[in-house]
């Protein structure tokens, strides 16, 4: 298992498309540092042989007939838009 | 002495509604007064609609005197935690990312509870996205424990647990994703039961750890838990979890069980009652099993010989699946967004940072780490095969026991302010947590008092859908006791 140390915060920040003050990144570290130190324990347990657990009954393959249903009116799925405009979702310029 | 309306189990107002000695919107105003005079000292609600209540009750008198009352939950009053969607309301999940957003359409609990005649009646407070231990993650404000105003009444759903012991709501309903129920039903001194991963819904839930996330009902007794379970249980096409599988009439189940007469077998896992468990609470706990003892139950000690490391895999899988649906808040389709940001990927580094509170960014960080390109074997992967061997645990004790009997929380209710190491914060969940991990059924039920005066949980863990057996287990306890029938003096 890696040491905390290797926790690149700038690194993880940008993965995560999470702006970080100076502070949040050294009190974060720091924090995490303890947290990780905790979780360390997990390398002492022997999982050779042992299967994983994504979820404690796992369903597959749910199926949904494909027949068309009414969904959210467009008004309504708009609602909660920050910036709306024609029907549409207002975002900055991606392309120049 | 006569105990106000407010105070009353569900079950018990529904007979009065039924009997035609209460309308609901006596009952309805009754907790709406009850919230307008305690809630600037408790802070359970983001949000209540006082008009909007007296609406649905007079509809459900108009049932009633129509003969058309749909069964004992038409007309109680039922708060929601607010990462519950009811729609044309606020659901904001304790966040300012949240602040301004209305729910769409309302969750599958909250429509089935609406069909069922019950009263929506606010949105509670939480730690924000449901991170926490003492709603003190809130982006809005610090709920007070009502037992005890300095100090804080657990979480994540700790304004669902105050409310109901404030008398403000008749039951509520919470979310536990690591005991985001039971332990703040706990601090409190109500009933807190987290369903069998897959029972109930979360369609309409805003999403933090999906492998682990449950809605579950917080009441004054372990009768109306199984009420209200019975109402909100049942197989959703709309969330791809739900079990497809018929659901009990769980009163009726608990009152047949009951009646069985039949020595349940509670196992006592050793792993949960060592170093850090407060005396007193152990004091009460032990209690509770000498109860079970006298009532001819055979106990049992068991081993859950990997507890230590739930905390550890709680903190990877939790941290990982929440950084995986906490991407969506990217301030394009809704939620904040910034307003200084230079361009699109501004916008998402921005709106995100000015969004979410410290717990949340230190989660998204951790779980976004654990899953980065080199780490996910060394955590992830094996965190999720440790996940194996916590539910192979419970799963081997059951051989040998119906349930599993421990204390909820290590320690009562502490104060604002005590637990700032986030660490020290995450090992209140010590007890709980294995149950989210093996996706059991598990409930808090109020067992004692400290010397201070602040209410202690007995937790009972039982087999996976077997809800009406753990409710009749824990009735069992309950019928013993009078503790449900004590209230905060606010």
């Amino acid at each position: 298992m890696p040491a905390p140390a290797e926790l690149n915060i700038d690194h993880v920040a940008k993965l995560a498309r999470l702006a970080l003050t100076p502070e949040e990144k050294a009190k974060f570290a720091q924090q995490l540092g303890d947290v990780l130190h905790h979780i360390e324990q997990l390398s002492k347990v022997d999982v050779s042989g042992v299967e994983p657990t994504a979820h404690a009954f796992p369903i597959y393959n749910v199926w949904a007939d494909d027949v068309a249903k009414p969904g959210l009116p467009v008004e309504a799925a708009l609602r909660n838009a920050p910036a709306q405009r024609d029907n549409m979702i207002v975002v900055p310029k991606v392309v120049e | 002495m006569n105990t106000e309306l407010f105070f009353k189990p569900a079950t018990e107002l529904a007979d009065l509604l039924g009997a035609g000695k209460l309308s609901a919107v006596e009952l309805t105003k009754a907790v709406v007064n009850r919230t307008k005079a305690v809630e600037a000292r408790v802070k359970a609600f983001n949000s209540f609609d006082e008009a909007d209540a007296l609406v649905q009750a007079a509809a459900s008198d108009a049932r009633r005197a129509a003969g058309q009352a749909r069964g004992p939950l038409d007309g109680i009053p039922i708060g929601f935690k607010d990462v519950i969607s009811v729609a044309g309301q606020p659901l904001t999940a304790s966040s300012r990312m949240l602040a301004n957003f209305v729910s769409p359409y309302d969750a599958t609990v909250t429509r089935k509870l609406k069909d069922a005649g019950a009263i929506s009646w606010g949105r509670l407070n939480l730690d924000e996205f449901a991170m926490g231990s003492s709603t003190e993650n809130s982006a809005f404000q610090v709920t007070c424990n009502p037992w005890d105003l300095t100090r804080v009444p657990g979480g994540s759903s700790g304004g669902s647990a105050a409310a109901l012991a404030a008398g403000e709501a008749i039951a509520t309903l919470g979310s536990d994703t690591g005991g985001s129920i039971r332990q703040p039903a706990a601090l409190c001194g109500v009933v807190g039961l987290k369903p069998t991963y897959g029972l109930v819904s979360r369609y309409g839930l805003i999403a933090f750890a999906s492998s682990l996330d449950q809605i579950g009902p917080f009441a004054r007794t372990v009768d109306d838990a199984a009420l209200l379970l019975e109402a909100i249980a049942g197989h959703d096409p709309l969330d791809s979890t739900s079990v497809n599988q018929p659901v009990p009439r769980y009163r009726e189940e608990m009152k047949r069980i009951r009646a069985e007469k039949r020595r349940f077998r509670l196992g006592i896992p050793r792993e949960y009652f060592g170093e850090g468990l407060d005396p007193e609470v152990g004091a009460a706990v032990e209690k509770a099993i000498d109860f079970y003892r006298s009532q001819d139950c055979e106990i049992k000690e068991v081993s859950l010989p990997h507890t230590q490391y739930g905390v550890g895999v709680y903190y990877i899988i939790a941290t990982a699946e929440c950084s995986s649906n906490l991407a969506r808040y990217d301030g394009i389709r809704y939620g904040h967004r910034s307003k200084e940001a230079r361009d699109v990927v501004d916008l998402y580094f921005k709106s995100r940072a000015e969004g979410f509170g410290p717990e949340v960014k230190r989660r998204i960080i951790l779980g976004t780490y654990v899953l980065s390109s080199g780490y996910y074997d060394a955590f992830y992967l094996r965190a999720q095969k440790v996940r194996t061997l916590i539910r192979q645990d419970f799963l081997t004790a059951y051989r040998d026991v119906d349930a599993i009997l421990t204390p909820t929380s290590p320690t009562p209710a502490f104060r604002a302010g005590d637990k700032s190491d986030p660490l020290a914060m995450y090992l209140c969940d010590v007890y709980t947590i294995g149950v989210n991990l093996a996706g059991l059924p598990g409930i808090s039920v109020p067992c004692g008092f400290s010397a201070g005066g602040l209410p202690i949980g007995l937790q009972l863990i039982g087999q996976p859908f077997k809800e009406a057996e753990l409710l009749a287990i824990a009735g069992l306890y309950e019928s013993g006791h009078d503790w449900q029938r004590m209230h905060p003096k606010l």
